[in-house]
């Protein structure tokens, strides 16, 4: 349940002093409903209001950093269990693993590999955001050889091993930049507690296939004073993958429906065990690991770890992701106006297309595929699709007409021929009569759309 | 304490104790363990004076919730066809009930050879395209069908112009080949395809296929008489919308059909392209019928093939790596995606997907907790690569 801007102005100081950069305490309240600014600017709030409030404000699952400065990414901080509900907030940490065992070559090619992947879609730079570091070989001086290497890296850490003495050797290199300790489990709880107290940073409990172990241990976790926690509850997969599934499930359900205090941290999935002694061909093994990732990413997954770096494992991830945390809320949109391809004349055609994001990047990746040359005009439909302005009536005559006079399209071009997609053909009669413009009716599919001009002008 | 902290240790050292025959006194041990870290744990914490009360703390609980309505059951295959059963869902994850059917995936077949069929598929069909019923045959056969969808897409007026006896000529092929349970889609035609599936629903009398599809942009009542009259289901289609959907459920169940003659198709987009909005119809529509809307209960579809008309799919481009890897992975996530949000049936294309897809669903009709599973407690160190 989110909480109001009246539940929160309540708790404020109501002194209206401004020192939040807000006109009063009841904007101050609004903004901080709606997480659009931060608590601690209220300068007068003294701590035990603050500390009242903070807990108000908390979302359901706790928000953790892991990292510091320009090298962070922050997990967790849902409030509900569907989308639709609300929004999702910060997309799932996408994590890669390097080990100590690797030749100091496989290393940093494979830190190199790491860091440079990425990938552009529907206007956004998709990447990944942190390294996971596995005390493979169980000695302690290879594993600060490859973490005082990692420590260059562009992406904060994940420290991986149970040993207590040796996260401890890691976080004498790294322990100032906030790695995620991975992992306390019930064999170590209290050495890689204090870790986490003396370092300041969060730690990883890992308790495979057990939730009522996990829960005693996130609480003395808790009894220890440690805030940042992050709840790995084993990743099992082939037929264990139902298992995992209704772990997480519960996990997140018990911290929004619940609010358990012991489970109202993010929750980790490690993908990358799906190689865990398999015997198939590494193709099968990569296709396998992203349906593992797809799975839990669908189920509330706020960080995941893999092992496989092929860029076509990768795509799928990183576009799930980004479905998955577009806010509902917002019309998804780009600017409307006057856009060009290729090398545009006077002769060259107008088409016609929406705003809505989907719709527009789908014709401009056609129209840049098939290298076309042309003006596109782009209508205002408060984001919607093509069939659906033409139902909702944002798409017809008028507004047609506005758009052709606000771009000044007719100064650009020597003709007056526009051609509209295949689904407006409803009201290209209505946008002839409001516009003077002579109106073609375009494929249904914008990837036709390129051999269309080539053959119909 | 430190009689407690040696017990620990000694406990950490003295693994072989979990397959004696001492089962019992482990278990007591086990037992006294978790209050025991607990406590050192707290009293540490004391002396640091750091937090220093003891957080209150309840039993786990496994969140498991009541729900009033629950997801009709449809059976398709009936006569020759072996039966298979789609819903039956009375609640919403495993934990809480596991579901009675697991989901079914109908592979995509076609009434002409389809050349525009991305080549990962092609290479797999090649040598039965020209005959949907050795097509449907090998479906089956090879790649462990459940069920096939036959597409009469060659009805379509632009496309062959195919006349719906022809059609239904085409439905004897495949009810001929194979025993599995058919979906019989027809082309995409508002004016034609009802009068193809009423030819095809009649060649297939008293075999319960899925007629695909009935909509509000069609004549519906046509498609649905074609059902009740030969005893087929019908899929209802609607374009990510609920209300739609439950408008068209209602005029379909006015028209003589039940509950358990309807399966949904609220519409898949594909990953990429608008997944999240089918997430959120999916998600919604399945709530209301656990909720107890009976315009929603029936069993839903996903048109999985969609994904393989996302660029990433098929589009040749060197950074993007092979589109024989792209293809079926796009079609996994986009079918899997629906399936976590409920999706009963999958129409699909691609074997490797079609099979990752069912070992996934396979474990919906399982029990929470009933499966060996194996020991990952040292991974960390035990992973290659």
């Amino acid at each position: 349940m989110k909480v109001t801007a009246m539940d929160i102005y309540k708790l404020l100081p109501k002194t209206n002093c401004g020192d939040c950069g807000e006109a009063s305490c009841m904007a101050f309240a609004t903004k901080l409903s709606e997480k659009e600014t931060d608590l601690k600017l209220c300068t007068p709030l003294d701590p035990e209001g603050m500390e009242k409030l903070e807990k108000k404000l908390a979302p359901a699952v706790r928000e953790v950093t892991i990292g510091k400065g320009d090298k962070q990414v922050i997990i967790g901080g849902d409030e509900v269990l569907y989308r639709y509900e609300l929004t999702y907030y910060n997309p799932t940490a996408l994590v890669i693993d390097v080990h100590d065992e690797l030749e100091e070559s496989e290393l940093e090619e494979r830190i190199n590999i790491i860091e440079n992947t990425e990938f552009e879609r529907t206007g956004e730079l998709l990447t990944l955001d942190a390294i996971a570091v596995r005390n493979k070989s169980g000695d302690s001086q290879k594993f600060i050889k490859t973490v005082s290497r990692l420590k260059n890296s562009i992406y904060p850490l994940i420290l991986c091993t149970l040993d207590p003495d040796n996260m401890k050797a890691a976080l004498e290199v790294v322990g100032d930049e906030r790695p995620l300790i991975y992992a306390a489990t019930e064999n170590n709880l209290e050495e890689m507690g204090q870790l986490a107290q003396d370092y300041q940073c969060p730690v990883a409990l890992f308790v495979p296939g057990d939730l009522e172990k996990m829960k005693q241990l996130s609480h003395s976790l808790r009894s220890q004073g440690i805030k940042d926690i992050v709840l790995d509850p084993g990743t099992f997969v082939g037929d264990g993958i139902g298992d995992t599934l209704d772990n997480f499930v519960m996990i997140r359900r018990l911290a929004v429906e619940e609010k358990d205090e012991d489970f109202r941290f993010p929750i980790m999935g490690i993908p990358a065990l799906m190689r865990l002694g398999s015997k198939e061909d590494p193709v099968t093994k990569s296709i396998k690991e992203a349906t593992v990732a797809a799975t839990m990413l669908n189920k509330y997954a706020d960080i995941l770890v893999f092992n496989g770096t092929d860029i076509w494992e990768l795509i799928p991830v990183l576009t799930l992701r980004q479905g998955l945390f577009t806010d509902p809320r917002k019309p998804q949109a780009v600017d409307a106006g006057l856009y060009e391809f290729g090398e545009v004349t006077e002769d060259s055609p107008v088409l016609l297309t929406t705003n809505f994001a989907l719709t527009y990047y789908t014709v401009e990746g056609d129209l840049k595929s098939g290298k076309a040359n042309t003006y596109l005009l782009v209508l205002d439909t408060e984001g919607r699709a093509v069939d659906v302005s033409l139902a909702g009536g944002q798409l017809n005559g008028k507004s047609v007409a506005d758009l052709i006079k606000e771009t000044d399209i007719e100064n650009k071009v020597n003709h007056k021929k526009m051609v509209i997609p295949g689904l407006a053909a409803p009201v290209s009669g209505e946008i002839e009569d409001d516009s003077g413009w002579e109106v073609a009716v375009g494929p249904r599919d914008s990837s036709a759309v390129p051999d269309y001009l080539l053959e119909k002008l | 304490m430190d009689k407690m902290t040696q017990l620990l240790k000694l406990l950490e050292n003295t693994k072989s104790i979990e397959i004696n025959d001492f089962r019992m006194d482990f278990d007591e041990l086990e037992l006294q363990l978790m209050p025991a870290v607990q406590q050192v744990v707290q009293q540490a914490v004391q002396t640091r004076k750091a937090a220093s009360e003891v957080l209150p703390m309840e039993d786990f609980k496994p969140p498991i919730q009541e729900y009033p309505g629950k997801v009709a059951e449809v059976q398709l295959g009936k006569g020759s066809r072996k039966p298979v059963y789609l819903g039956g869902q009375q609640a919403l994850y495993r934990f809480e009930e596991a579901q009675p059917n697991a989901p079914v995936v109908t592979f995509d077949v076609f009434d002409i050879p389809m050349p525009g069929l991305p080549r990962p598929i092609r290479e797999h069909f090649s040598d039965v395209m020209d005959h949907p019923g050795e097509w449907a045959k090998k479906a089956v056969k090879e790649f462990g069908a459940n069920m096939v969808t036959i597409h009469l897409i060659g009805t379509g007026p632009k496309v062959m112009d195919k006349t719906p006896r022809e059609a239904a000529n085409d439905i004897e092929e495949v009810l001929q080949a194979v025993d599995v349970p058919l979906v019989i889609g027809a082309s995409g035609d508002p004016v034609k395809d009802p009068l193809v599936l009423e030819k095809a629903a009649e060649a297939a009398q008293g075999e319960r296929c899925l007629l695909a599809s009935a909509n509000l942009d069609l004549d519906y009542q046509k498609v649905a008489q074609a059902a009740v009259n030969n005893d087929h289901a019908v899929l209802s289609w609607s374009i990510t919308d609920v209300n739609m959907q439950k408008t068209l459920n209602r005029y379909l169940l006015k028209e003589g059909l039940t509950q358990n003659d309807i399966v949904m198709d609220p519409t898949t987009c594909a990953l990429g392209y608008g997944i999240e909005f089918s997430i959120d119809i999916m998600t919604r529509t399945r709530l209301a019928a656990l909720k107890g809307d009976k315009d929603l209960q029936m069993p839903m579809s996903s048109g999985t093939t969609n994904a393989w008309g996302s660029r990433e799919a098929w589009m040749k481009k060197e950074e993007w790596g092979p589109t024989d890897y792209r293809g079926p992975i796009w079609e996994i996530f986009t079918g899997l995606t629906m399936m976590l949000n409920g999706v009963d049936i999958f129409m699909m294309l691609h074997p490797t997907s079609v099979k990752l897809l069912r070992e996934i669903g396979e474990t919906f009709v399982k029990d929470y907790m009933t499966t060996d599973l194996p020991d990952i407690s040292d991974w960390i160190t035990q992973l290659e690569g």
